[in-house]
């Protein structure tokens, strides 16, 4: 009898945890999967022109810190722009209510997060607000591509440019 | 060459033993709805393949996570991308790492005790015996067996999966210092449930072929203590040779 | 028709070979009921392979093996195993279940064919085991128990089910004087007082003749001898005579077959 009942112990235990890990994996690991309860702070949205590849999930940082995740991304049609949802942990809630968004890149292969920069309001920000100063992601093609366009317009009409500036140039060019 | 050497070349030879291990399969199958009936049967075969291997996967998990972190911080430093070490850790757990290291582990843990524990049955007459009794072994010893395996491994590989991605939080966050928040929010932004059910499906696969490999070997060992030793490597060697083979095959599917 | 109704086992012409190797060629035999039938024989000469024949584990290549008028070529497994359940078999080493206690081996049958209340299973299995003397080892695991004790439960194990036909095989294999007069005991308690038909297979001449009611003996793919253990005693026949007698050589011969001792001495010296 006592054979039996540690036999079913150690199996109830066995499956308890991998069906434990199974939820986890499943419903924990991927951003888009289930949330779970506890699902604590408050909600900001703020517009951009422009999110890039900004998913769901991603860090929203003051100064270097986490204080919250992007809770889900959509699209305002009326303004031709994305709205970006965001859930602050209840511990950060002075945050100046003219505050500034931009999203900004991890290192150099790391994913988008948004960074807020903390204006000189004497109100903050409260759960349903919005922050009105935005900056859209930098997209590297479009850098890219304004650069090359202002290299070749310059190369056209500037038959002899400004030696720094011709200097300037060949540092570009070489990099 | 003869017909006879013709049979007998290794190609032929090889080429019968597939056919012989897939219609066994297809005889446990007939057997498993009546296998399913007979639920304490399955319980002390669940307890067999899972709960024993618990430990040595827990550890193998833990441990594997523990020298991702190590090594994913050291790549992913050098472009100064260290926040995505939890990503990097969590895809290659649940893809890779998880379904086939526990996959191996399970075959040389779970797998040759299934062989011995039959191939002994059938050297000590056990298995003749039943069918004397009008008991079917393919239904009584060889199928609850062979479901054990079957729903042992994905929950294995998925706690192996889940204690590996503490590892690497152990070592990555608490050890190395990268931020916990985009540790965690990194990987969620990145992964997919379709990477988590990659994983599940390599690792049901896996499930599959090395406990009817083990079955198989066991069922048709040489009844004498060489035959069952000799049978029990050959579990070891084709399980994980076919582990890795189908992990490539499957890892192309799913791209 | 009584004579018909009479015969449980009816082996005629069978031929069986392994790989190439005839075992069988022109087998006949028949077993009575309610008699013990001994069958004997030299190793090698399938005794194993007749008893597997008999259970139909194994097809006879030509000839039939026909158990209670029924032909074990015709049948399907269902039937198979409906008529094994008829039979009980007592094995070499008892093969009993190493993973299930004296007392669940004993059951075993009985949870696989029946739905007995436990009590009234519990009830049975006790009997059984008080039969062959082991009710007090009941909640032994097979690994605890002697060659003999193992060989006793598994005794009870194959009368649990109150077969008509028990087979031995090789019942006296590797038993000390003691376990092996327990042994010879019940095989005739089974058989006197149940009534049950009794196939024992062996090559122990002197204990099988002290039980046995006919004897058949096979060697060089058929049987050479039948009758009772007495007329095969007294039979004219070399072969008989040496096997009964145990001599080293005689028609069943010392030596493999080989060639020539001093040819091959002499071709290899002048190597």
């Amino acid at each position: 009898m006592r054979t039996t009942r540690s036999l079913e112990l150690g199996t109830g235990l066995f499956v308890l945890l991998g069906f434990a890990a199974l939820f986890f994996l499943t419903t924990q690991l991927p951003g888009s999967g289930l949330k779970l309860g506890r699902e604590s702070g408050y909600l900001v949205t703020a517009r951009f022109d422009n999110v890039g590849d900004l998913k769901p999930g991603a860090p929203v940082s003051m100064a270097g810190v986490s204080i919250g995740r992007v809770e889900s991304i959509g699209y305002d049609p009326r303004v031709f722009k994305a709205v970006v949802t965001m859930r602050i942990q209840p511990r950060f809630n002075e945050i100046p209510d003219d505050s500034d968004a931009a999203i900004q890149t991890q290192g150099l292969l790391g994913g988008k997060f948004i960074g807020i920069t903390p204006g000189g309001s004497e109100t903050y920000l409260k759960g349903g607000g919005q922050i009105e100063f935005t900056q859209s992601a930098v997209v590297l093609e479009n850098l890219v591509n304004k650069f090359f366009a202002n290299f070749a317009r310059r190369g056209s009409d500037g038959d002899k440019p400004p030696a720094t500036e011709a200097q300037q140039q060949d540092g570009n060019g070489s990099k | 060459m003869s017909r006879r050497s013709l049979a007998e070349s290794p190609p032929a030879v090889a080429l019968r033993r597939i056919g012989a291990v897939a219609l066994f399969l297809v005889r446990i199958l007939g057997q498993c709805l009546p296998a399913l009936r007979q639920p304490q049967l399955l319980v002390r075969q669940l307890y067999n393949a899972g709960a024993r291997s618990l430990v040595i996967i827990m550890l193998s998990g833990l441990f594997v996570g523990m020298v991702l972190g190590l090594q994913g911080f050291d790549l992913l430093q050098r472009f100064g991308s260290e926040d995505a070490l939890g990503v990097a850790a969590a895809l290659s757990l649940l893809k890779e790492l998880g379904p086939v290291v526990t996959s191996l582990l399970f075959a040389g843990r779970a797998g040759t005790a299934l062989t011995s524990e039959i191939g002994l049955m059938r050297a000590t007459d056990q298995l003749t015996a039943m069918q004397m009794m009008a008991v079917d072994p393919m239904r009584r010893v060889v199928a609850p067996r062979f479901l054990g395996g079957v729903i042992a491994m994905p929950l294995l590989a998925a706690i192996f999966s889940g204690l590996g991605l503490f590892g690497a939080h152990l070592v990555g966050v608490q050890l190395m210092g990268v931020d916990a928040g985009s540790f965690w929010s990194q990987t969620q932004g990145a992964v997919k449930l379709e990477d988590v059910s990659e994983g599940i499906t390599k690792s049901l696969v896996f499930g599959v072929a090395v406990s009817l490999i083990a079955v198989y070997e066991g069922y048709h060992a040489t009844p004498t203590a060489e035959g069952v030793g000799l049978a029990t490597t050959r579990t070891v060697v084709a399980s994980s040779v076919l582990t890795l083979l189908l992990d490539y095959v499957l890892t192309a599917m799913f791209l | 028709m009584s004579a018909a109704s009479d015969t449980v086992v009816d082996v005629r012409d069978v031929h069986y070979g392994v790989a190439g190797r005839s075992i069988f060629s022109g087998l006949d035999l028949t077993v009575r009921r309610g008699r013990i039938t001994a069958i004997m024989g030299p190793s090698g000469t399938g005794k194993t392979t007749l008893l597997r024949l008999i259970t139909g584990q194994i097809q006879a290549g030509r000839g039939e093996v026909r158990v209670w008028g029924e032909n074990f070529s015709t049948l399907g497994l269902r039937e198979i195993y409906r008529l094994r359940r008829r039979m009980g078999m007592l094995f070499q080493n008892g093969a009993l279940l190493t993973d299930l206690s004296v007392f669940e081996n004993v059951a075993f049958p009985v949870r696989a064919h029946s739905d007995l209340p436990e009590s009234l299973l519990r009830r049975l299995v006790l009997m059984k085991l008080q039969a062959v003397g082991l009710r007090g080892a009941a909640s032994l695991m097979p690994t605890e128990l002697s060659g003999g004790m193992a060989r006793r439960v598994a005794l009870a194990r194959a009368i649990v089910m109150d077969p008509e036909l028990l087979i031995y095989d090789e019942p006296f294999v590797g038993l000390d004087p003691i376990s092996l007069g327990v042994i010879l005991r019940l095989i005739r308690q089974m058989n006197e007082t149940l009534g049950i038909t009794s196939i024992v297979v062996s090559h122990d001449v002197k204990e099988l003749s002290a039980i046995a009611h006919d004897s058949y003996l096979l060697s060089q793919g058929g049987v050479v001898a039948s009758g009772s253990p007495m007329e095969l005693v007294q039979s004219g026949s070399e072969i008989v005579r040496q096997f009964m007698s145990g001599a080293a050589d005689g028609p069943v011969p010392f030596h493999y077959p080989a060639a020539d001792y001093r040819e091959q001495l002499l071709a290899e010296g002048g190597r």
